[in-house]
């Protein structure tokens, strides 16, 4: 165990994700030794090889499932080394029209996307605040909690009780060297379609969202969101309900 | 074969998510536009991109014929694109992107084929490494490599070569989804390296990497008023690790063939200035110059007028070595100018252009390269993209593989009628020269050429190794 707060491991959780996967890359890259956890720890061999061989560093993985709730501080004390960065990536988009008249994929939205991973960073905070140097929990919600749409109301409003969940515990643990930081995604293509048929300038990176997220935890940033997206959603939180009611977006 | 949709949302914390393409219950997606790095062809093509190896034996399995293996994009014409006609399932390795093992003792690195170059000189330049040859471009894959064959600056340089010579061993997936493993001897091997995919499709591999102090390079330039000039200082370079010359060839009469020349070596640590030695594996400096891909490229025609007045600006700005002296240049600068400008390859507008590039052997390649210079001035067609280079020995018993003792020169031109002309005649030239054509680039052969510049080519045909389950445009196009 190391007592240099930078080479700290990364636990990354929901790791089979393209963000929880660039995000490890380039925090390994930077030397940290990396944990990743998800349901199927088999299923992140592949990945834990790939990190290690390209960057020298560590790698484990973890068997973790967002939605045992109760779990989530035994999860951590039984990891091999208490981590510096706690980056949750879990979510699950599920599908709207699937979701609204079946109360157990109800359930499954929300603790996927607020309640498991609002638990866990809950746990992490409080052991990670205790830590000797800055530490770092990180949640990724999403632009869907920015205003609830037709589209995808279950998930963005599980998306948005996570945003507020986690604004409250970053003012619980303001006096102490814990970030608390929260990335909205937009869309996020994958670093290899260029040449496909993409819808425009708004799509960014699995590779570039994961830089704004290191960039963003090294800069202490309680916010990550690309410019573009930034923008755009300050224009549609601020439409008016009446002309809000009308698009189609 | 599943739908791809035009991108997938990465990952469940990923969202709004686009609107999923609607499944359709009656057979296969629809085939669309496809095309390599030059854009021309673009072709009608299904694709598919597995993400794992399981997911690709099972592509293979269901697809059993037509298959086009696929890394990056980055073959010019259209050797990753299925043929036009009948079945045909353009194999795509760029989620197969993960790597296995390195031996940071040995420099052997073990990954999947879809892995680029730069990805690998970026991860293991901070360990002392970096690909043993590199191409023009970062943006290839380690299959596309290998099944290119391709070659560097440093093709003629001790440790240099093809990329084949430096691969301890690859892993290829035939159509029913099995592996076989290859190493140097084996039967298979050599038809692999340069077989263009058409041997099975290129999984896995193992390379061995070249050690560097640091990722920096120390290059000299120097100007040279015509063709012998250049050739006789290339010759004179060959004691230099990296050499290369871009070449006018807009340029006519006495100035036929002036050229710049590019020579470096790698810069030990101790060579670096204090501000390099803060950027020792000149990550940074790659970040600078890659930057944000432009949203959109003017789409503005190259004409001969913008072509001429850019070919003068640029040999002007080569500078007399006396002038300019040697310079520390990052590894992106030295190797891949172009990457600097992503997307270059929309300069020529829609339609799209074709390169043309060819091997000669040392006996003909004056007066070869004289005439396809001349040709290309008096046309007034020709490229900003225009290298010269000469080549070290080809590997013994390959196969298909590009380089060969002699001189190669790369030319591109905008996919149009004159251009054609002008390269069926350079091709013509080619063949009257003893020389052969790279298929990586090749865009415009016809078989008959084909025939004319590669007396391998009957052998490669007749091999066992030869996967009739494959199969590609260009195969289709040069009867391979």
């Amino acid at each position: 165990m190391t007592d240099a707060p930078d080479l700290r491991p990364a636990l990354i959780l929901g790791a089979g994700s393209d963000i929880g996967r660039e995000t490890a890359r380039l925090l390994a890259a930077k030397g940290r030794p990396i944990q990743l956890a998800g349901r199927r720890p088999e299923a992140l061999a592949r990945d834990a090889a790939d990190i290690a061989a390209r960057h020298g560093v560590p790698v484990t993985t973890h068997a973790w499932d967002a939605t045992d709730l109760a779990a989530a501080g035994a999860f951590l004390d039984g990891l091999p080394e208490m981590p510096g960065i706690v980056l949750c990536a879990v979510g699950l988009l599920g599908d709207q029209e699937e979701t609204q008249d079946d109360a157990e994929a109800i359930a499954r939205i929300v603790a996927t996307n607020f309640t498991g991973p609002a638990a866990m960073l809950e746990a992490a905070a409080a052991r990670l605040s205790r830590l000797p140097g800055k530490t770092a929990v990180v949640g990724i919600g999403s632009v869907a909690g920015d205003r609830g749409r037709a589209r995808n109301y279950w998930y963005g409003a599980a998306k948005a009780g996570f945003a507020t969940m986690l604004s409250g515990l970053r003012q619980r643990y303001a006096a102490t060297d814990l970030l608390v930081t929260l990335v909205r995604p937009g869309f996020v293509a994958t670093a290899m379609t260029e040449g496909m048929d993409l819808p425009g300038p708004l799509v960014i990176s699995a590779e570039q969202q994961a830089k704004l997220i290191v960039e963003g935890v090294e800069k202490r940033r309680h916010h990550v969101i690309h410019w573009k997206w930034a923008l755009l959603m300050s224009v549609i939180r601020n439409l008016p309900e009446a002309v809000f009611l009308k698009t189609r977006f | 074969m599943s739908p791809r949709p035009a991108f997938r949302p990465a990952g469940p914390a990923d969202a709004p998510a686009p609107q999923p393409a609607p499944l359709r219950a009656d057979g296969p997606p629809p085939a669309a536009p496809l095309a390599g790095w030059g854009r021309f062809p673009t072709l009608p093509a299904h694709r598919a991109a597995p993400a794992d190896l399981a997911a690709a034996a099972a592509a293979l399995r269901a697809q059993g014929e037509g298959i086009a293996p696929r890394g990056l994009g980055r073959a010019y014409g259209d050797a990753a694109l299925p043929p036009a006609a009948g079945p045909g399932l353009a194999v795509e390795t760029r989620r197969l992107d993960r790597f296995h093992a390195f031996d940071p003792e040995t420099g052997v690195l073990v990954a999947e084929a879809g892995v680029s170059l730069g990805e690998i000189a970026t991860a293991l330049l901070p360990r002392g490494w970096f690909p043993a040859v590199v191409p023009g471009t970062r943006f290839v894959s380690l299959g596309g490599a290998i099944a290119a064959d391709v070659h560097g600056k440093n093709h003629h340089a001790p440790g240099g070569g093809a990329f084949g010579d430096h691969v301890a061993w690859l892993e290829l997936m035939d159509e029913s989804g099995a592996l076989r493993r290859l190493a140097p001897g084996d039967p298979g091997f050599a038809e692999t390296c340069g077989g263009m995919g058409l041997t099975g499709l290129i999984v896995r591999a193992a390379i061995r990497l070249r050690r560097v102090e640091s990722g920096w390079l120390r290059q000299e330039t120097i100007r040279a008023g015509n063709l012998d000039a250049a050739m006789d200082l290339i010759e004179a370079s060959q004691g230099w690790t990296h050499a290369s010359a871009w070449i006018d060839c807009l340029a006519r009469g006495t100035r036929l063939g002036r050229a710049i020349l590019y020579r470096a070596e790698d810069a030990a640590y101790d060579e670096l200035a204090a501000a390099q030695k803060l950027d020792r594996w000149a990550l940074k400096a790659q970040e600078k110059r890659l930057g944000p891909p432009p949203d959109l490229v003017p789409g503005f025609a190259l004409n001969l007028l913008t072509m001429r007045a850019f070919n003068a600006l640029y040999w002007a700005g080569g500078g007399p070595a006396e002038r300019r002296g040697p310079a520390l240049v990052d590894w992106g600068t030295c190797f891949h100018p172009l990457d600097a400008v992503l997307g270059w390859n929309r300069i020529y507008g829609r339609r799209g252009f074709v390169q043309f590039q060819c091997a000669l052997p040392p006996e003909t390649a004056r007066e070869g390269l004289r005439a396809m210079l001349r040709l290309t001035s008096q046309a007034g067609q020709g490229s900003f993209l225009a290298v010269l280079k000469a080549l070290g020995e080809g590997r013994e018993g390959a196969s298909l593989s590009f380089p060969r003792r002699g001189w190669t020169l790369a030319l591109d031109f905008p996919a149009t009628p004159r251009a054609f002309f002008v390269i069926e005649r350079l091709h013509r030239l080619t063949a009257e020269h003893g020389g052969r054509i790279y298929l990586a680039k090749d865009a415009r052969m016809t078989a008959a050429e084909f025939a004319a510049t590669e007396p391998r080519a009957p052998a490669f045909r007749a091999s066992p190794a030869r996967a009739r389950a494959f199969a590609t445009a260009l195969a289709r196009r040069l009867e391979l």
